[in-house]
């Protein structure tokens, strides 16, 4: 019988060390794990010896040596002068850059189409479901193009430049802001903000315990809108104004001073937003979808209105279901933002590929572009695992 | 309920604890099989990366033609035209070597490569040589690890703009302010950093990694400026979508020997590269023409004679590898020097460069064979 053998087989001490299972799997796994790094070794070791016979140099000293190149959008001092080094970083700074003002606007995109295709009205619903099934559909890296040659490009040149107002310009070299400089004092407008901040923080505490207490509601919202605007401008004139503008002026090439919004940074911006944002809005119609219409039904019974049944019942459930998937929608967006090489965007895949070939290390920079995007793709989705636990369902 | 289950269905299969053990055995060795597999033909692929560096010559006769690196649309020196046919100035080179070796200038295979990749693919072995109008630096012969052959042309880095947009600029110096297009990874964006920081000049660099984009992004007012080699530039007026209204500017900013180039440590391949270039300049300058070839091969001249292989108890071609009547082929495949350059960046060509420096030395200009002999 059976059960027999299995009172046989697993009694101790009968069974030969050879048939011992839990040491033949331990040995097992040594063995793999051994001939993993004897691999691993090799492939390193002959790869540098390869190196090495065709006279290529190698390691990482070559980002200390002179870039000689020089970049157009930069967050961080650079001139041809600093090392490649520093170029590099300057490209994961663009990076950065467009991939959370991206993660923003995608997100703002996405949740207002989300909830536009649940819409009762009948237009919203269908501009929804359009934009959607049009940006969904397209390879990015064609939305990318459409935006820089299909409508940037098309823009008229410096002369014929758009005036906007508040000293404003759109032209076919980007959009020219007036750049703010700030003048002594300047501290006060933070510390304003800061205090506001706080402040907002404490009356929405209040008002939720005083709620809980005695059922009295306080118009939260607009009291922190108040604070948070409020305070920086109390202590805008309290220094004085100390707020001057750098205006956009005509040169004789370009518009010179001022901020310049670049169009290759602006389509890039522009396309994997809407892009990632087609997907953003099916995920949230999916999350609200997910939440029970009994949900819903129960808020309104309660005397809630449709604003507030949403607010407060829907979407904190659907949320839930929300966040994994846009976490890979955030990474999506942050590692389409290399195709930026297509219009001349200098982030860290564009930079990367300039040193490489001024260097020929190619296994170095590659090493470094998997590096940078494995740490920013780890940090965003231990960000979002944090928020997403936060979110979770308390089961008590 | 054990007993009670197994009492219900006598026939069915039960697997005792050993027989099950057995199985996830059987998994496991299949798991370790495919690893190791997979740590093979890692290995397998690191190592054939050895082979590439020696024996190119013998590689290329294996396989039977020549991988040749090239521009993917620089026109003159190498671009696909209306037929598909890659015509130009360094594609011709590629034939000359091909002819050299196969005694057949169509034995080639073309790869187009943006400025970006180029080395990459010259470096891994995925091309034999690369012939796309590259500057020769030290740094690329001796960090990169490679070998130039020769300068096939010799050029200089220039500037271009609109003149219909841009009246009144007739000077570099006259483009500080400037935003300006360039091709990303060339020397052309390094002179250009040092040319205007030289010159205390402001500009906005709008890099692009393919040739063809940034042609795009000047044409349609992107940049008030282009800049990359006068033979290029050149090349790029005819693509605009009116040629007439863009001006090269006189200015000419650096040193650009453009040459073909093959990996480092592997002098025989080296040398079928070098003596074909040698081989193009020798014969213009003896006046051996794709024309008359046949007829040169009973010349008397002893250096013709030489040259052409017809020479008795020869061995200069054999030496160097090939047959000896690699000049004959060459010369019947593409032409001499002169013929090329004629052909595809001069009179011949809708580029009309003249010969300027790139003359042969007997006309004033740098271009000089080493002697066959």
């Amino acid at each position: 019988m059976a059960t027999q053998d299995v009172t046989e087989d697993v009694s101790p001490g009968r069974a030969s060390f050879l048939y011992d299972p839990r040491i033949r799997s331990l040995f097992v796994q040594i063995v793999v794990v051994l001939l993993l790094i004897l691999g691993v070794w090799w492939i390193v070791d002959n790869t540098l010896e390869n190196l090495r016979r065709s006279n290529i140099s190698t390691g990482f000293d070559f980002l200390k040596g002179r870039s000689g190149f020089d970049i157009s959008d930069q967050l961080i001092a650079y001139s041809s002068n600093s090392t490649y080094g520093r170029a590099l970083v300057v490209g994961i700074a663009n990076t950065l850059m467009v991939a959370v003002t991206g993660i923003i606007a995608a997100t703002i995109i996405g949740f207002l189409v989300g909830i536009g295709r649940l819409s009762n009205n009948w237009l919203i619903r269908k501009i929804a479901t359009v934009y959607v099934e049009i940006f969904r559909n397209i390879p990015p890296l064609l939305v990318i193009l459409f935006w820089y040659q299909g409508v940037l490009a098309l823009l008229p040149n410096v002369r014929g430049s758009y005036v906007l107002p508040f000293g404003s310009y759109l032209n076919s070299r980007g959009f020219y802001l007036p750049s703010p400089v700030w003048g002594e004092g300047a501290w006060l407008v933070l510390a304003g903000l800061a205090i506001g901040v706080a402040l907002s923080y404490f009356v929405a505490r209040r008002a939720k315990a005083r709620q809980a207490a005695t059922g009295q509601q306080f118009p939260v919202f607009l009291t922190s809108v108040a604070l948070i605007l409020g305070m920086p401008l109390l202590g805008f004139f309290l220094a004085g104004m100390p707020l001057t503008f750098d205006l956009p002026q005509k040169g004789a090439f370009n518009l010179n001073g001022g901020l310049n919004i670049k169009p290759e940074f602006l389509s890039l911006f522009l396309a994997l937003s809407f892009y990632t944002a087609s997907f953003i809005a099916e995920i949230v119609r999916a999350g609200i979808l997910g939440v029970s219409r009994g949900q819903t039904e129960a808020a309104a019974a309660l005397g809630l209105s449709s604003s507030q049944s949403l607010r407060m019942v829907v979407i904190p459930q659907a949320m839930r279901i929300v966040i994994p998937p846009l976490t890979s929608q955030y990474l999506n967006l942050t590692k389409n933002s290399s195709l930026a090489v297509a219009i001349g965007y200098p982030d860290l895949y564009a930079v990367g590929g300039t040193i490489l070939n001024q260097t020929g290390q190619a296994i170095e920079v590659v090493v470094v572009f998997m590096v940078v995007y494995l740490t920013i793709s780890l940090l965003t989705s231990l960000l979002m695992n944090w928020f997403n636990a936060k979110m979770a369902l308390n089961e008590r | 309920m054990k007993g009670a289950s197994m009492a219900a269905t006598p026939g069915s299969i039960v697997h005792s604890p050993n027989k099950i053990r057995t199985l996830r055995r059987d998994k496991r060795v299949v798991v370790m099989k495919t690893v190791i597999k997979m740590l093979v033909g890692a290995g397998v692929l690191a190592a054939s990366a050895a082979t590439a560096s020696a024996a190119t010559l013998d590689d290329v006769k294996a396989k039977g033609f020549l991988q040749c690196g090239v521009n993917t649309g620089l026109a003159g020196f190498s671009a696909p035209d209306n037929k598909g046919e890659w015509t130009g100035l360094d594609a011709d080179f590629c034939r000359a070597v091909a002819a050299a070796v196969f005694g057949d200038g169509t034995k080639v295979k073309f790869t187009g490569l943006s400025a970006k990749d180029r080395f990459t693919a010259l470096q891994s072995g995925e091309i034999d040589m690369l012939s796309r109008n590259t500057t020769w630096t030290i740094n690329r012969d001796t960090a990169l690890g490679f070998n130039f052959a020769g300068v096939t042309y010799y050029d200089g880095q220039g500037f271009m703009i609109n003149s219909k947009k841009l009246e009144g600029i007739t000077s570099v110096m006259q483009l500080s302010g400037a935003s300006i297009c360039v091709q990303a990874g060339t020397t052309t964006e390094l002179n250009l950093a040092d040319y205007f920081r030289a010159n205390n000049m402001e500009y906005n660099p709008v890099v692009f990694e393919k040739f063809e984009e940034a042609n795009a992004a000047y044409d349609s007012g992107r940049c008030d400026a282009y800049t990359t080699d006068q033979s290029g530039l050149y090349g790029v007026r005819l693509q605009m979508a009116s040629p007439d209204d863009h001006v090269v500017l006189p200015e000419i900013i650096s040193k650009e020997p453009l040459g073909p180039a093959v990996r480092q440590g592997d002098d025989q391949w080296l040398d079928v590269v070098k003596w074909t270039y040698f081989a193009l300049l020798n014969a213009e300058e003896a006046g051996v023409t794709q024309a008359n070839v046949e007829e040169m091969k009973n010349s008397a001249n002893p250096d013709i004679k030489r040259m052409l292989g017809t020479e008795a108890e020869t061995k200069i071609g054999t030496d160097l590898g090939l047959t000896n009547d690699w000049v004959v082929n060459i010369i019947k495949a593409t032409g001499n020097y002169g013929e090329i350059f004629e052909r595809n960046v001069g009179s011949g060509s809708p580029l009309k460069i003249a010969r300027g420096v790139n003359a042969l030395w007997t006309k004033g200009g740098l271009q000089y064979g080493m002697p066959i002999r």
